[in-house]
């Protein structure tokens, strides 16, 4: 990620992905009580796709968001570049 | 389901209480409190209003403001 | 396994740079019943509990590892760059004389984070019911701090945290009717 402050675009594709995310963590929670509701889990499937294809979109144009080879990087090593989540 | 997030009482006003008495008290009652097990297909919030309330279950929604704030 | 994400859970924003308000907010950060607690009693209670609600702990207990670092960026920003008269004046001299201005695991009173503060008795409903308890008392801590605070954009914040401990209540709740459930009877009513 550049050193520069960040174009506007990038913060309003991280609340896409902060958005996607949310459902996923409340369709988490709600299939860990509810296992056997088959329309909840089409519905986190159809979100989990959604949320990678939007991860990928972000990660090719600012860089990688998860680690341990979960994301691609670009040369050089663009993991500790900021901003970090608490710089935002 | 039909209750209220808030349940106020009055407390006993002494007539040594050094502070200006707050005559009426409350506290809250949240959703958790009554919905029981969550039954299948409650209404949702779209997605970019459930990340904003905290909650995608509107069953699940309790708002919260400072009560001492006035209005 | 755990694997980080460079993505805060909410888009934390703060109005200004206001030190008094970081020392309230710290309560949630290494208090008894701050996010710190909440994640390490839920990743810890898992190991001894029925495999049904494994799961349910394992994830509320990541999502409080999330909310720990939403504490701390609220924590940053309200502190960033404050000079060391402000951080007086806002009653963390002492803080500033051990720390800096670095985030430690303590309460809003400046006491230090203790394992003291989670229980693990191995038995499934009162680990379920201390972990209902928290949530209430964590929501209660939120609501307290949200009547000091004056900073609409932290307030914002702070309400979906309350919000979050709301419904981990009512999965903990879920979890308990779980584990008294007798087989083969269903658990709507």
């Amino acid at each position: 990620m550049p050193k520069e402050t960040l174009p506007e675009e990038f913060y309003r594709l991280m609340e896409d992905l902060q958005t996607i995310d949310f459902v996923l963590v409340e369709l988490t929670l709600y299939l860990d009580t509810h296992p056997e509701d088959l329309e909840a889990l089409k519905q986190f499937n159809t979100f989990s796709r959604r949320s990678r294809d939007l991860r990928q979109t972000i990660e090719a144009r600012y860089g990688p968001l998860l680690q341990f080879g979960h994301s691609y990087s670009e040369y050089p090593w663009a993991w500790a570049d900021p901003p970090w989540p608490w710089q935002m | 389901m039909s209750f209220s997030m808030r349940k106020t009482y009055a407390p006993y006003v002494g007539p040594y209480d050094p502070c200006p008495p707050i005559r009426v008290k409350s506290y809250d009652t949240p959703p958790q409190l009554y919905l029981g097990f969550q039954p299948p297909g409650l209404e949702q919030f779209p997605p970019r209003e459930a990340l904003r309330r905290g909650t995608l279950w509107r069953a699940l929604y309790s708002p919260y403001e400072n009560p001492y704030k006035p209005s | 396994m755990w694997l980080y994400e460079k993505k805060l859970q909410y888009p934390v924003k703060v109005s200004t740079c206001n030190p008094k308000l970081a020392k309230f907010l710290i309560e949630q950060y290494g208090g008894a019943d701050g996010e710190l607690s909440a994640a390490l009693r839920y990743l810890n209670q898992r190991y001894t509990i029925p495999d049904k609600v494994i799961g349910l702990l394992t994830d509320i207990g990541t999502e409080e590892f999330a909310h720990l670092e939403m504490i701390a960026t609220m924590v940053y920003k309200l502190t960033k760059d404050a000079t060391p008269e402000q951080l007086k004046e806002a009653g963390l001299g002492a803080h500033y004389a051990n720390h800096d201005r670095a985030l430690f695991y303590h309460d809003a009173a400046g006491t230090p984070w203790t394992a003291t503060y989670i229980q693990a008795k191995g038995d499934p409903i009162a680990d379920l019911y201390e972990d209902i308890a928290a949530e209430e008392k964590a929501r209660a801590t939120y609501q307290w701090i949200i009547n000091m605070s004056d900073d609409p954009f932290l307030n914002d914040g702070l309400k979906f945290l309350r919000e979050r401990e709301v419904v981990h209540s009512q999965r903990f709740r879920e979890a308990v009717e779980i584990l008294k459930e007798e087989q083969g009877k269903k658990k709507y009513y």
